[in-house]
């Protein structure tokens, strides 16, 4: 069920809010088993909800969200629910605020039915790195469902979900929503507020929606987007109708860009197949398609592992025992408490990263590292300010393979950091960008186009993906 | 204010930074992280081989700067809200280990 859909049937009054619940909440429990995308459910403050939600639409309320269930990544805070960021250092944490993207859909009337699963802190590209489970990928559960999203985006691919909201660093809507078989979107730097997001890198965070069509991905974008006061990192700009801009399933005069060092040897050919073979349907629709080059790519994993983990070291720095959270104990002094809390509550891959992170900051590396990788980050946006000179959006794969087997990765940690060169840039450069489900590989493993499309421009984005979807194929 | 130190080894004195940042690392944990992150600092190098003379450094996506509001006072959420989560309090305030003899 979509967002559409649900909202259909409560409109007719064909179920209420409150039966919606019920039933997604004892299809979590069936299901969930087996995929392990959630790591809390709330089903009474839900059921509350929804009977308000009930009671407004009786009273006259509408509105696209109105007592819609919705999953929320396990780093978002709603208040009175936990938020542990899936990490040990934060069990028993309960939010005293509503983050403004939550706030707003709250305003919208959605329910915030169950949390789901991610990498620790959002430090992750398989949801391996979760303190408490392995999500599985519902396409095949031997394999994880991509990260840090991991759990939003299996249970709205394996339909434990009607929709989710999810993270987005380096990738982490966009890899699991490709991996997993759903969309995911990316919105711009400062399109949606961070207030009430546990940070991880500040310059690149955003909060996205993952749902089953473009559709109710733009109906989410319309709820969270526009300026905040209370993140001044938010855009004053207008944010236009999304889901009433979609078109109408044609691309004429679009012209869409596919960078050429997106297209090698190193991508997986069953996925580039899928991408190509996307691409020409998008012709088939009246779009261009030219190729680009975008020269800084492969510089683009070591610069985001400098930039986001110097910006972690700092953004984890206030989780040590003292205000909230878990606390070690017999420590005799505070530096000794904050060592004995940090070494117990942190996961292994986030303490590599925030040391590496502590590293490149340091005096006598900040220069050689930091300060150089955040020239380098300006070279990566030009490339694409060149690119959107020429082009409206790009088309590219997702991730360089389909999801891999539990396991396969989680002993090399570069080994899994190069799977998210092709999903780093749009962070650094701080473009938008989506993943379209475009098929499957001979090994039935879901494939995710991306459209990638310049900052602020989400509308052409999800246009693109809106008529690819429609044609059929997706 | 770092002088540009990259030398050519890819030294990290994991036990040392690891200690920067406030986090225990068991002899263990220091012997299995140590060549990991030499690795990884080995590959993040790579930025040094570009030619950045001229270029501004991005410290954020997107270009804006000295984002200001009125200091006018507003609610927040009460003492006990915020104490809510808290490990050890009293009278209002976070008990931490006793800092100084």
């Amino acid at each position: 069920m979509t967002i559409g859909e649900a909202s259909g049937l409560l409109a007719t009054g064909e179920c209420s809010s409150e039966e919606l619940v019920r039933s997604l909440a004892a299809t979590i429990r069936r299901l969930d088993k087996r995929i392990d995308a959630y790591v809390d459910l709330d089903e009474e403050y839900a059921l509350s909800q929804a009977r308000a939600a009930d009671r407004a639409r009786r009273e006259g309320a509408r509105g696209a969200l109105l007592g819609v269930p919705l999953a929320v990544k396990d780093i978002l805070n709603v208040e009175g629910q936990a938020c542990t960021c899936c990490s040990r250092i934060l069990q028993g944490y309960r939010s005293p605020y509503d983050a403004t993207a939550i706030a707003r859909l709250r305003a919208g009337g959605a329910i915030f039915l169950g949390r789901t699963n991610m990498d620790e802190f959002a430090m992750g590209s398989s949801t391996e790195n979760s303190a408490f489970k392995v999500t599985k990928n519902p396409a095949d559960t031997s394999r994880v469902p991509g990260g840090s999203s991991g759990g939003s985006a299996a249970a709205v691919a394996g339909d434990e979900a009607i929709a989710a909201l999810g993270t987005d660093t380096g990738g982490s809507i966009r890899q699991p929503a490709s991996f997993c078989g759903c969309v995911g979107l990316k919105p711009s730097y400062g399109r949606v507020s961070r207030y009430g997001l546990t940070a991880y890198a500040s310059s690149l965070d955003q909060v996205g929606p993952l749902a089953k069509n473009v559709r109710d991905c733009a109906i989410l974008l319309n709820a969270m987007a526009g300026l905040d006061p209370r993140d001044s990192t938010t855009v004053d700009a207008p944010v236009p109708d999304y889901a009433a801009g979609l078109g109408d399933g044609r691309l004429n005069g679009l012209v869409l860009g596919m960078p050429r060092e997106y297209f090698t040897g190193g991508v997986d050919a069953g996925v580039l197949e899928k991408v190509n073979a996307a691409a020409r349907i998008c012709e088939g629709l009246g779009a261009a398609i030219e190729e680009v080059s975008l020269p800084h790519t492969g510089y683009v994993v070591a610069t985001y592992y400098i930039i986001a983990t110097a910006e972690a070291s700092a953004n984890l720095a206030r989780f040590d025992g003292v205000r909230y959270g878990q606390r070690a104990k017999g420590g005799k002094d505070p530096i000794e408490m904050y060592l004995a809390t940090r070494d117990e509550g942190f996961g292994t891959e986030v303490k590599r990263r925030i040391i590496l992170g502590t590293y490149v900051l340091s005096s006598g590396y900040y220069d050689a590292y930091y300060l150089k990788a955040q020239k380098v980050r300006t070279l990566i946006r030009r490339d694409f300010e060149n690119a959107f000179r020429r082009c409206h959006a790009l088309l590219s794969p997702v991730a360089p393979s389909p999801a891999f087997r539990i396991g396969e990765n989680s002993g090399d940690p570069l080994k899994m950091y190069m799977g998210d060169i092709l999903t780093i840039p749009a962070n650094l450069s701080g473009i938008c960008g989506m993943s379209v489900p475009c098929g499957k590989t001979s090994g039935n493993l879901p494939v995710g186009l991306q459209i990638l499309g310049p900052s602020m421009k989400e509308e052409i984005i999800l246009k693109v993906g809106h008529a690819y979807e429609n044609a059929g194929n997706a | 204010m770092g002088n540009s130190k990259m030398s050519g080894t890819n030294e990290i004195d994991v036990g040392y930074v690891a200690r920067l940042a406030r986090i225990r690392l068991s002899d263990s944990e220091i012997r299995e992280l140590q060549p990991q992150l030499e690795k990884i600092v080995g590959y993040v190098r790579k930025v040094a081989e570009l030619d950045v003379s001229g270029v501004e450094p991005t410290a954020h996506g997107i270009p804006m700067q000295n984002v200001m509001r009125g200091d006018v006072p507003a609610p927040g959420i009460s003492n006990d809200q915020a104490m809510g989560n808290a490990p050890a309090r009293s009278e209002g305030q976070f008990l931490v280990p006793r800092i100084v003899e």
